[in-house]
């Protein structure tokens, strides 16, 4: 397996050897990691909005876009420069202040997210003992910049879109702590680079068998949820609130929630494939010496992005086939349902790594 | 006819009748509000088709049509001339007995000027507050200098009218629309899921509604004002131009009227033709609801499916009429032109793929849980209220009321033909979703009933150059898609209609959003909206 560790610690040497100060080269290599996760996650962001509008085209029938580029695949890249010469419109009546400040809250809050995950063997930009709980911890960054939103724009929908967003991702957030929980109870640390390392001989799906399985369709639930997308979309039920919280945004405002969303969508089939299906692990086979050989030819930034993409592909395909709950639906399905189901979920899999019955 | 004569003799000696295509009876205006409570309660005319606003140049009136659901669907007309000159004409109020009278006198007070006593919202219903005049009255001045263009905000008006008659003086007495600490949301005019330009004003109880008002007129065009200056050929347009998904059955619709005034016989080719239009355009309606539902609910691929098939019919259209909306087909004896060679193979293979496409939509939605979650159960409608606020048509249907047009008073040739009314007594959105479900399949039963009998000969009957009605006045209803179309007709004799008025079933749909939401969520106004499928130009005449 190829470990990205050897170039970036290569760098590091170099940049030592050529006599500059420690802290120097440290500012150096933290402004270029900056700017690739900030790259990555611009062409992340198109990437995603081209999958998205092309799975839904060809679900209903059709062929989604097609005139820019070959097969549309420009259409992204037009739509981008579009947004980004579009006036920012700030309505008379708004909180000009935290107006503006709303979509900064949201679009920091899933980049650092996105810092967190395990991109490949020696990618891993934040790592420490505690990476997991400091993901959970900052994602819930992004609920406040919606409830600014909603509550800035000083409009009944926005406001009615962000109280609902806000009862729905603080209440998912529990399902979704739960079940992540399960995993660390069985893997016994939150350390990102461990939990994938952990993995090594089966992804923690397999090796949790049940109690796991019932986490990972738990987890995708919540994480539906969480993301604010169909069939819990209710935040931005266009049907009912126009465009709920981001009503009254344009331009790259507006672009910012937008790129927040697909990228909370990245980053939540990120961590399942992290939790569940291994993180950059290929797929290894106790035993099967040969398999495990060649899964591990496939670079392991391959394996990363080919789990996150097929989990992401599962949430979109949702949206794409399941009406729209109701918020007291969707409330009581967490409370009632979901929630109680983790709790004992939990409870079966601490019973399960007591009596040693997982793999 | 004569039974009923005597009977109405009996308990209203004052009573003068007129013989037409059904009795009618000219009541006094005080005497009226006992009489109609006494034609409701022990004469079972317990629905109010129609309230047609006239102005018989020296009085003022209204002609009303009641159905009895419970004597064979017999139909009574009524002639009240209001009281009290021109300017000050008064009419005792129905609305207390038939709930459906309250939008109605609402719509006959705005372009009459007509003020119903006892009237709980006596506003202007399609026209704005500060409109000067009363445009169907025969001496209105349509000077634009009275009436420019505002640039102006329409304030909203939150203060109700009702007018009392205290000794012979109308009175008015003033209420509130909202408290003044309500949390009022306006849901439209521009608003993705009102199906148009319609505005609901609502007032929430958190996400609860407490309140709908409903506010109209945003693409009124003045249909029945404009058909008065035409010739009859040329008000035949307008049809397809009110509710745009049932065009044929309303242009049908009026051109029988035309005929039945006229007395002209419509070859049977003509007639299998209308027949079959009318029930592909059922089909392509129902099909639109369905995908219109399942958007509303978020369901964005269904809406395709729907869409998908509905294209197919829409192509039959193009073929034949020559456009896919606002097709102009039908005309005055017949149809416009004959059936495009590929017509029958066209609907062959429709009615072949139908069954198929309707498992899949009920696999995709229908039978999706969260779908009937958000379906079964919301928008109560029992069928009482359906009956009194006279919502026929699917969203009848759904409340279990036997209403379908086409069985109570055949027209063209359903008489012959074998096919089930379908009726659900859920009386909840769900229900009046499966109706126009199942009403797909009983539409293509039809379609394959005529496929292959369509008979040969003449596609329009001979009819006069210059058509002129003789002296009088006619009404006649269809079913359309959402419901019983009427148009009633009155002539003098000269080229053009003296009045034309079109009743159209959405203008009732609307009349129950307020009953069917409150207490409902938020979400769910969306979707009773979706359920009752209501098409806004077919209310903005």
């Amino acid at each position: 397996m190829f470990d990205f560790g050897k170039w970036t610690s290569c760098f590091n040497d170099w940049l030592l050897g050529t006599g500059m100060a420690d802290w120097l080269a440290v500012l150096i290599e933290c402004v270029i990691v900056g700017v690739i996760v900030l790259l990555a996650y611009t062409v992340l962001a198109l990437f995603y909005i081209l999958y998205e509008r092309k799975l839904c085209a060809w679900f209903q029938c059709r062929l989604g876009p097609m005139r820019v580029g070959p097969w549309g695949l420009l259409q992204v890249f037009a739509d981008m420069f579009k947004i980004l010469i579009k006036e920012l419109i700030c309505l008379k009546g708004t909180d000009r202040f935290l107006f503006k400040l709303a979509p900064y809250l949201v679009i920091t809050s899933s980049v650092i997210m996105l810092a967190c995950l395990p991109w490949g063997n020696g990618l891993q930009i934040i790592d420490w003992n505690i990476g997991i709980f400091f993901v959970l911890a900052v994602s819930s960054v992004g609920v406040l910049g919606i409830l600014l939103a909603g509550w800035a724009s000083n409009n009944k929908y926005t406001l009615i879109g962000a109280m609902r967003s806000g009862a729905q991702m603080i209440s998912y957030e529990v399902s979704l702590g739960l079940a992540i929980m399960t995993i660390i109870v069985l893997s016994g640390t939150m350390n990102i680079n461990e939990l994938v390392w952990a993995q090594e001989d089966a992804w923690f799906l397999f090796k949790g068998h049940i109690p796991a399985i019932i986490a990972f369709l738990i987890y995708i639930v919540a994480a539906t949820a969480e993301t604010n997308r169909g069939p819990f979309d209710l935040p931005e039920a266009e049907h009912e609130l126009t465009a709920g919280y981001h009503t009254e945004y344009s331009g790259i405002h507006f672009g910012f929630f937008y790129l927040a969303e697909y990228l909370n969508l990245f980053i939540v089939s990120g961590i399942a494939s992290l939790m569940f299906l291994g993180g950059w692990m290929p797929l290894h086979i106790p035993g099967w010496d040969g398999f495990n050989m060649v899964m591990d030819y496939i670079p392991s930034v391959v394996w990363f992005l080919g789990k996150a993409f097929f989990i992401s592909f599962v949430i979109i395909w949702f949206k794409w086939t399941f009406p729209r709950v109701r918020i007291d639906q969707l409330l009581s399905f967490e409370w009632k349902y979901l929630m109680p189901f983790a709790l004992a979920n939990l409870l079966l899999m601490t019973v399960f790594v007591a009596l040693g019955w997982h793999f | 006819m004569s039974q009923l004569k005597e009977k109405i003799e009996k308990i209203y000696p004052a009573a003068t009748f007129e013989d037409g295509e059904c009795l009618q009876v000219n009541v006094a205006e005080p005497d009226w509000h006992d009489f109609a409570k006494k034609l409701k309660d022990d004469f079972g005319f317990d629905v109010l088709t129609a309230v047609v606003g006239m102005d018989w140049k020296e009085k003022l009136g209204v002609m009303y049509y009641l159905t009895s659901t419970s004597h064979d669907w017999e139909m009574l007309s009524v002639k009240v001339e209001a009281s009290g000159d021109r300017d000050s004409s008064y009419i005792h109020t129905v609305s207390d007995l038939w709930k459906v009278a309250d939008f109605q006198e609402r719509e006959v007070y705005d372009m009459f000027g007509i003020k119903f006593v006892n009237h709980p919202d006596m506003r202007r219903f399609f026209l704005r507050n500060d409109w000067v005049g009363h445009p169907l009255r025969k001496d209105y001045d349509a000077n634009p200098e009275l009436n420019p263009i505002r640039m102006d905000d329409e304030e909203n008006e939150d203060q109700t009218v009702s007018y009392k008659l205290v000794n012979g003086e109308l009175k008015p007495e003033y209420g509130r629309v909202f408290e003044k600490d309500d949390y009022v949301v306006n849901i439209g005019p521009q608003h993705p899921s009102t199906h148009g330009v319609m505005r609901f004003r609502t007032s929430l109880d958190g996400e609860y509604v407490k309140k709908v008002d409903v506010v109209s007129g945003y693409i009124h065009r003045g249909i029945e004002k404009l058909s008065e200056g035409m010739t009859y050929p040329q008000t035949l347009h307008f049809t397809d131009r009110m509710d745009y998904m049932s065009a044929h059955m309303n242009r049908h619709c009026l051109c029988m009227c035309i005929e039945k005034a006229l007395g002209i016989e419509v070859p049977r080719r003509a007639e299998v033709i209308r027949c079959m239009m009318d029930e592909l355009m059922r089909i392509s309606s129902h099909l639109l609801s369905f995908g219109c539902t399942a958007m509303d609910l978020g369901a964005t691929t269904a809406f395709f499916y729907g869409f998908r098939e509905r294209e197919m019919i829409l192509d039959i259209f193009e073929k034949t009429c020559g456009a896919r909306m606002s097709m102009n087909y039908n005309v005055i004896g017949g149809v416009i032109a004959d059936l495009h060679p590929d017509f029958e193979k066209d609907v062959k293979e429709l009615i072949a793929i139908m069954p198929k496409r309707l498992k899949e939509y009920h696999n995709v939605f229908s039978n999706n849980l969260i779908a009937k979650n958000r379906l079964v159960g919301v928008g109560m409608l029992s069928k009482e209220d359906a009956i009194n606020y006279a919502i026929t048509g699917p969203s009848g249907r759904g409340s279990g009321w036997s209403n379908d047009t086409r069985k109570k008073h055949p027209y063209g040739i359903y008489s012959e033909l074998d096919f089930d009314e379908v009726l659900l007594d859920g009386c909840d959105s769900y229900s009046r979703y499966m109706v126009r479900m199942k009403e797909i399949e009983e539409s293509c039963k039809i379609l394959a009933q005529l496929v292959d009998n369509i008979p040969e000969g003449d596609i329009r009957a001979q009819v006069p150059k210059l058509i002129k009605l003789p002296v009088g006045h006619w009404y006649q209803q269809v079913e359309a898609s959402r419901g019983a179309f009427g148009v009633y007709i009155e002539s003098d004799g000269s080229k053009n209609p003296y009045r034309v008025h079109f009743q159209s079933p959405c203008f009732n749909l609307v009349g129950v959003m307020d009953l069917t939401c409150t207490g409902y969520m938020i979400a769910d106004l969306i979707t009773i909206g979706a359920a009752l499928d209501f098409v806004i130009p077919d209310i903005d005449r």
